[in-house]
């Protein structure tokens, strides 16, 4: 069950406390689940945990290929393998070892990614994945996750680390706005519908779920009623959610965090494509690399805010 | 280990090497080089060593083989038929479509095959983590990794060797089959191994370098394996790439040869003599 609790206000909890504590907690209570990390365990709070049970969070040092390849042999020797890097590392400098000695292999494993897209903030560039979304996406029968609150994410961890295949989970390591009561259990595949409405459908994903809500109560006190999806899911994608609300309200607007080629928006203009095409639109990474600053600073730069959305989603009406 | 069961092993040898050429033959192309250089290691290994159960291919407590130069797999698929994990005849079917023989070898698809390899490196994180793995279940299995010489120009390889180090791995084998040469030419012109053994030792290892046809040899080095622990052990092969083919030995580029089956059948006759001999002088 989902009980929505938005106001609009922030997680007093951040990411980090609640990834940090979920591994732990998944490794005190499954003794398959094993934790393979290249070097960032402080960042997100378990080096503690690795200090006291070496054995089942282990430091494999800056060398993320071969925590991936490790991460796969552990499957095959009956582990629940979770490996944790930054976005870009987790995703473009392993690609080889997902897609081969993970996915192709069937060593099934979760791979979780922090600080996708603007989150990587003063990290800048290199560290900037806008990309990580169109990568994974790619990999045949992977899982594909972008996070939108701590509640959400600790129950997808407990999930993924059970899934078959390839699971990726994108995450912030900071805070994030408050979207989900705690316990709220979510369905794999399945978006979450926050807003009902009949003008336009906003369909978001991560930091952008908070963004949609801010846009969606904009364009309202402007006459304009739009339904707002959590898609937290990018693989497999909800096609149903996006199709009956295609359909309702007759022009769809993405929103992401990551570049528009190959993400969310790709994924939902290929649904609409071969189902329903509708007018459709993004508020996304126009085809650029990062750069380092301050969040809320990048969140400006590249488009991703509310009054973006706003604009694009009144452009966008005039198509329907 | 007496000398009859040396000789048995020699005959296991040459039926790895006639089996695996019979697999290419069927195509007219294939992996030649690399998988004849590791018949000798192959042979000791499921000859002589490892505690496996054909019958149950997946027996948790089964050793392991990783051939990280996963373009070997005939010389691997050779020796699974061999030892009746699957019907000798389906030796033919290498890489036709549908095949459980692919090129590189695959976990998935072949009964015995440990693990799926091919992008070169990348086996050896995955033994790593299969050692590891069987360490922590408390299983009393080895895992034996090979690696080519030209495969560590990769970065990753390194990577784990250090690893494997770090956790003092010491049920896992790696076996560099240093035949000195890749695809393209000799390993020394294009990217220098310098001393593989050397090397070996400064990365924490337990190394031994050995000729690669010298099963006596190969034998003896595993068994000083299993006395050395809290280190993962390394064995050198000193082996030349088309070993057991004179012919493939002596020919510049032997990678991946494309043959008339008049050839093949010359190289598995002198196979199959010198088969004979060593079966006469049992």
């Amino acid at each position: 069950m989902i009980k929505i609790v938005y106001d609009g206000n922030n997680d007093p909890v951040t990411f980090k406390e609640i990834i940090g504590g979920t591994i732990a907690d998944l490794l005190d209570k499954d003794p398959d689940v094993i934790y393979v990390d290249a070097d960032l365990m402080s960042t997100i709070g378990t080096y503690k945990y690795h200090t006291q049970h070496p054995d089942r969070a282990i430091n494999m040092g800056i060398a993320e290929a071969n925590m991936i390849g490790v991460a796969g042999g552990l499957a095959a020797a009956g582990f629940k393998p979770i490996a944790h890097t930054f976005g870009p590392f987790a995703s473009r400098r392993v690609y080889d070892q997902v897609f081969l000695s993970a996915g192709y292999a069937k060593n099934d494993i979760t791979v979780i990614g922090t600080d996708p897209g603007v989150c990587a903030a003063f990290n800048g560039g290199t560290h900037m994945p806008f990309e990580d979304v169109a990568l994974y996406r790619a990999i045949p029968s992977a899982t594909v996750f972008d996070i939108t609150d701590t509640v959400m994410f600790e129950d997808i961890l407990r999930q993924a680390v059970n899934l078959p295949g390839v699971k990726y989970i994108r995450v912030g390591r900071k805070t994030a706005a408050k979207v989900y009561e705690k316990g709220s259990q979510f369905e794999v595949g399945k978006a979450v519908k926050l807003r009902e409405g009949k003008d336009l459908t906003i369909i978001a994903a991560g930091i952008m779920v908070h963004k949609a809500m801010q846009a969606a109560k904009v364009l309202s006190e402007n006459g304009i009623e739009a339904e707002v999806l959590d898609m937290f899911t990018i693989k497999p994608l909800d096609e149903k959610a996006v199709i009956e609300s295609a359909k309702k309200t007759g022009a769809v607007l993405v929103t992401e965090n990551h570049n528009k080629i190959g993400g969310l928006y790709a994924a939902v203009c290929e649904a609409l494509a071969s189902n329903l095409p509708t007018p459709a639109a993004c508020v996304a990474v126009e085809d650029e690399y990062g750069e380092v600053g301050p969040q809320d600073y990048l969140q400006k730069r590249f488009g991703l805010t509310s009054d973006n959305i706003v604009k694009v989603a009144q452009e966008l009406l005039k198509r329907k | 280990m007496l000398t009859q069961d040396i000789h048995e092993l020699k005959i296991f040898a040459t039926e790895i090497r006639i089996g695996l050429l019979e697999s290419i033959k069927s195509r007219g192309f294939g992996h030649v080089g690399g998988s004849l250089s590791i018949a000798d290691a192959l042979a000791v290994l499921y000859g002589s060593v490892m505690r496996v159960d054909p019958k149950n291919p997946q027996w948790p407590e089964r050793d392991k083989l990783v051939c990280s130069k996963g373009h070997a797999g005939p010389a691997i698929y050779s020796v699974l038929a061999l030892k009746g994990y699957f019907p000798y005849e389906e030796l033919l079917t290498l890489n036709q479509p549908g095949t459980n023989l692919p090129s590189h070898c695959d976990r998935n698809k072949t009964p015995g095959v440990d693990m799926t390899t091919g992008s070169l490196g990348q086996g050896t994180s995955l033994a790593a983590g299969m050692a590891l793995g069987d360490r922590l279940k408390g299983r009393d299995s080895r895992t034996y990794l090979i690696v080519g010489d030209g495969e560590i120009n990769e970065g990753q390889p390194w990577e784990a060797f250090m690893f494997m180090a770090t956790q003092k791995m010491d049920n896992l084998v790696v076996f560099v089959d240093w035949n000195k040469k890749q695809l393209d030419g000799p390993v020394e012109d294009i990217s220098k191994p310098f001393d593989l053994k050397k090397k070996f030792e400064a990365f924490g290892f337990h190394a031994q370098q050995v000729d690669g046809k010298d099963i006596q040899g190969i034998l003896d080095a595993v068994k000083k394996t299993e006395t050395v622990k809290g280190q993962p052990h390394a064995i050198i092969l000193d082996s030349i790439k088309g070993a057991g083919v004179k012919e493939v030995e002596d020919t510049v580029s032997n990678h991946s040869m494309t043959v008339g089956k008049e050839v093949f059948d010359r190289w598995l006759n002198g196979l199959r003599e010198e088969l004979s001999a060593l079966k006469g002088e049992k």
